[in-house]
């Protein structure tokens, strides 16, 4: 089984409402879920969707066909009733949108009626929605009726009740209802699974490896984040702070990360232009940091609440001055919570800033998984504290090592002094003019940190047939639809996929060749959600190997699985 | 025991004659007083003449960027509130291009004490105007005179409901001891505004021209009464005031903060452990 839901609408109609409460209900029923959202730069109005793909099979991208369209308002109807597929349904409210249409494919569901003869308000006809759905899939209506439960019990037993019998009502009525509905979605119990959004994991990643400070101006799309990390403030002993402006925000976690704490910011392509300064500011002082970048489609505002993969090469060469910094751009979820840990780890063993690059679509769309593994995390605090530091005879913030890495201590604790300068300085941090200086600063702090950084780099992941002809390259968010991309096309394509989740500086070869591997292939294929192909110009650059076939997407859009391997076959022919 | 030997830092590489000397001295005669050892506070500065005087003395430094000092500060005062702060910085640095992280840091009332080494002009940059620059002034980049109005940050200071703001006249060291005390002293954010003659570019305000017209503000002046705050900070011309113009009691940030009720965050635990219990919330 594989069904794909949409639940389409205007700002505020409580689509989003619809669609988490339908991705609990099946991730806790033990199915795979994938959703993703589609929304524009407004409160209210407008067209956006929320759709749900539930399978009993792993699940990593959206599809293009869906099975159920839940139609809040008649442009929802015109715009996506050809992604129907033949037994597809469309359910909506007559009454509601004074549209009716008696087509096989509509079923009329008056969801503000049902609402209101069951005591209910009007807001509830999204509860009766939702029952309807999971009548339709012939599912159990309990695990909702629970989360109802879970979900107002601060409103009163008075909601709680009203919210189940609109579910019930609107349940009653799809299966009453609903002939041509044929779903068959397996009615055996399994066990819940965990149910996990891209903005979240980042989070998730920073409570666990002991950030205690974030800082972040709102914008799209990283506010999830810092308003995550806000609602566990009291309980993780962590400050959230929002800044007058995203320089203030850079250069408040810098100071945080100074006194002795692990620190973090969060903000998108525009508002990352404006921490460029404070981001040379953490290489030259080199003051730890993390910063998470969630990239939309630029230029300028560009497209606010979509999607792209177009500031990778901005961040690797931002920041006036030479320094290094890592990259590593999470593909799932479950990759985003390991890979903000690594760093949080490698930002402070290194003394550098460290990007968790995103974009909208991975930001917001969820995953199922069975856990993540705890046990993987990695906390190790390389700070110079206590007696390690009070029993120094002399301390230099930046002191030549073998390593190029100085001691890092917290100012405060011991008799010496802490001092860190913008300017190029000695060993004691004081600024400083003279070449000699110069010339071995920079060779502590680039070039003997360099390699090191480096052998830190996880390689590819190479997934499918290893002798593949066709080997799809990618990074960052296109990790899932290649997967299934790779998944489909296998039955008939000698073809795997190569994906980057450590991009920036790329992984050497020692332990896995993967410049060979794409040299051997028939039709390596990089595929990049923006115009010009950035990474396959990375690649080159670090290695030499040279992509002659692309798949770029730049219209704010994600990839779909159809999609995809349209565009893939549309290829083939050069094999 | 804590003299003035024990800050000896850098030697200044400022303009003989520079007004930033009786501050830096000043500033040392102020720890030596409140016997505060050097790995005891922080000072944190952006860039400009001013922003070097935590390389000549011996303390906790960060020394950032340009207009960045107050967000720097801020983070550090979030992470261990039981660390003085203090930010040196100067009319072109603060008011200037850090302008929004000052209206931000007085909101707050973040217990951090601000220094500005007022000169009325760029120095590092050979005498450009600064916002303090008054209008009319020519400079190399500005043959036919400053066009926008002077900045009055005590005006701003007092606008914003500051835990405290005062001005202070380096030629009168005496008195700037005394107000920078009470600054360190002062339970919230702290403004000191430091008239300072800029030897080499400003040839308007000199030490004669701010001798002849500084005075101290009367002792029966009620510095919390902020509609006589007000009017007096708008005193300027024939006669400058100096001494405190306004202050308040309010709650500092730091206070408002629940978490840091428990003390200052660089003390507060770490239960690696816990990621377990909220991933759970996820099922």
């Amino acid at each position: 089984m594989d069904y794909s839901i949409k639940i389409g609408g205007e700002a505020g109609q409580g689509i989003q409402t619809i669609g988490d409460a339908l991705g609990r209900v099946f991730a806790r029923s033990g199915y795979h879920v994938f959703s993703n959202q589609d929304y524009e730069s407004r409160i209210r109005g407008g067209h956006n969707f929320y759709q749900i793909r539930l399978s009993n099979q792993p699940l990593a991208a959206a599809r293009n066909r869906i099975d159920i369209l839940v139609a809040l308002d008649q442009e929802s109807i015109t715009r996506h009733v050809d992604e129907l597929t033949l037994n597809g349904m469309i359910i909506y409210d007559a009454a509601a949108l004074k549209f009716k249409n008696d087509g096989p494919a509509f079923l009329d569901i008056s969801f503000e009626k049902l609402a209101l003869e069951q005591g209910g308000d009007k807001i509830m006809a999204n509860t009766v929605a939702t029952g309807a759905v999971l009548g339709m899939l012939g599912m159990d209506l309990d695990l909702f009726l629970k989360l109802i439960a879970d979900t107002f019990k601060n409103k009163g037993d008075h909601t709680v009740q009203a919210n189940h019998k609109a579910a019930q009502a609107g349940y009653r009525y799809a299966k009453q209802h609903c002939d041509k509905c044929t779903y068959a979605v397996a009615g055996d119990e399994v066990k819940p699974r965990m149910l996990i959004g891209g903005v979240e994991a980042i989070a998730l990643g920073a409570l666990a490896s002991g950030c205690k400070f974030y800082s972040a101006y709102p914008m799209t799309p990283s506010t999830g984040i810092m308003n995550y990390l806000a609602s566990k403030e009291g309980e993780y002993g962590i400050i959230v702070e929002q800044a007058e402006d995203e320089i203030a925000a850079i250069n408040m976690a810098l100071g945080v990360s100074y006194a002795g704490l692990r620190a973090m910011t969060g903000t998108s392509g525009g508002g990352f232009a404006l921490m460029v300064e404070g981001l040379s500011l953490a290489g030259m002082t080199e003051t730890p940091i993390v910063i998470a970048m969630g990239q939309r489609p630029g230029p300028a505002t560009g497209l606010p609440t979509r999607t792209e993969q177009a500031d990778l090469e901005f961040l690797v060469s931002a920041g006036h001055g030479e320094f290094p910094r890592v990259i590593f751009a999470p593909g799932s979820p479950l990759q985003a919570f390991h890979l903000t840990n690594k760093a949080f780890d490698i930002a402070e063993k290194y003394q550098i800033p460290v990007f968790i690059l995103f974009d909208t679509y991975l930001g917001d769309c969820q995953w199922t998984f069975d856990r993540f593994d705890t046990s993987q995390v990695r906390y190790f605090d390389y700070r110079l504290q206590g007696d390690a530091f009070k029993n120094l005879a002399d301390y230099k913030r930046y002191a030549y090592t073998e390593s190029g890495i100085s001691p890092l201590a917290m100012p405060g604790d011991a008799n010496h002094v802490v001092v860190v300068d913008s300017d190029e300085h000695d060993e004691d941090g004081h600024l400083v003019e003279d070449s000699a200086t110069r010339t071995r600063m920079v060779g502590k702090r680039l070039f003997k940190k360099l390699p090191l950084i480096k052998s830190e780099i996880a390689p590819p992941e190479l997934y499918g047939n290893h002798e593949a002809q066709v080997v799809l390259t990618g990074w960052g968010s296109t990790y899932g639809v290649m997967k299934e991309a790779v998944d489909e096309l296998a039955k008939s394509t000698s073809i795997a996929m190569l994906h980057f989740s450590e991009v920036f500086p790329l992984p050497d070869s020692t332990h896995f060749d993967y410049v060979t591997h794409l040299r051997k292939a028939k039709l390596p294929l990089c595929i990049e959600n923006n115009a010009t192909g950035q990474f396959s110009r990375i690649i080159r650059a670090a290695t030499g190997f040279e992509f002659k076939a692309w798949i770029h997407k730049y219209d704010g859009r994600p990839f779909t699985v159809e999609e995809l391997i349209g565009e893939i076959h549309g290829q083939l022919g050069n094999v | 025991m804590v003299n003035l030997e024990t800050f000896r830092g850098q030697t200044p590489a400022w303009c003989p004659g520079c007004g930033n000397f009786a501050i830096l001295k000043t500033f040392k005669d102020v720890m030596v007083e409140l016997q505060m050892e050097p790995h005891q506070f922080t000072v944190v500065s952006g860039i400009g003449q001013a922003a070097k005087l935590p390389h000549y003395i011996r303390c906790n430094t960060f020394n950032g960027l340009h207009g960045r000092a107050l967000p720097v500060a801020t983070g550090i005062k979030l992470a261990n509130h039981a660390m003085p702060v203090i930010v040196t910085t100067g009319d072109g640095d603060c008011y200037g291009e850090g302008g929004n992280h000052l209206l931000a840091a007085i909101r707050r009332n973040i217990n951090i004490k601000l220094f500005v080494h007022d000169n009325q002009i760029y120095g590092l940059t050979k005498g450009q105007p600064s916002p303090t620059t008054s209008a009319g002034t020519i400079a190399k980049n500005v043959p036919f005179g400053v066009i926008s109005e002077q900045f009055n940050p005590m005006a701003l200071a007092v606008a914003l409901d500051c835990g405290f703001a005062a001005r202070a006249f380096a030629g009168d060291p005496a008195h700037l001891k005394s107000l920078m005390k009470e600054a360190i002293n002062h339970k919230g954010f702290a403004l000191i505004d430091i008239l300072q003659p800029c030897v080499s570019f400003n040839k308007v305000n000199t030490y004669e021209w701010y001798r002849k017209r500084v005075y101290h503000i009367e002792p029966e002046y009620n510095p919390e009464d902020r509609m006589t705050a007000f009017s007096k900070s708008l005193e300027w011309g024939d006669r400058i005031p100096t001494g405190i113009i306004y202050r308040n009691n309010r709650p500092t940030f730091e206070e408002r903060v629940p978490i840091l009720a428990a003390g200052p965050l660089v003390r507060q635990s770490f239960d690696s452990a816990k990621i377990e219990g909220t991933l759970r919330e996820f099922y």
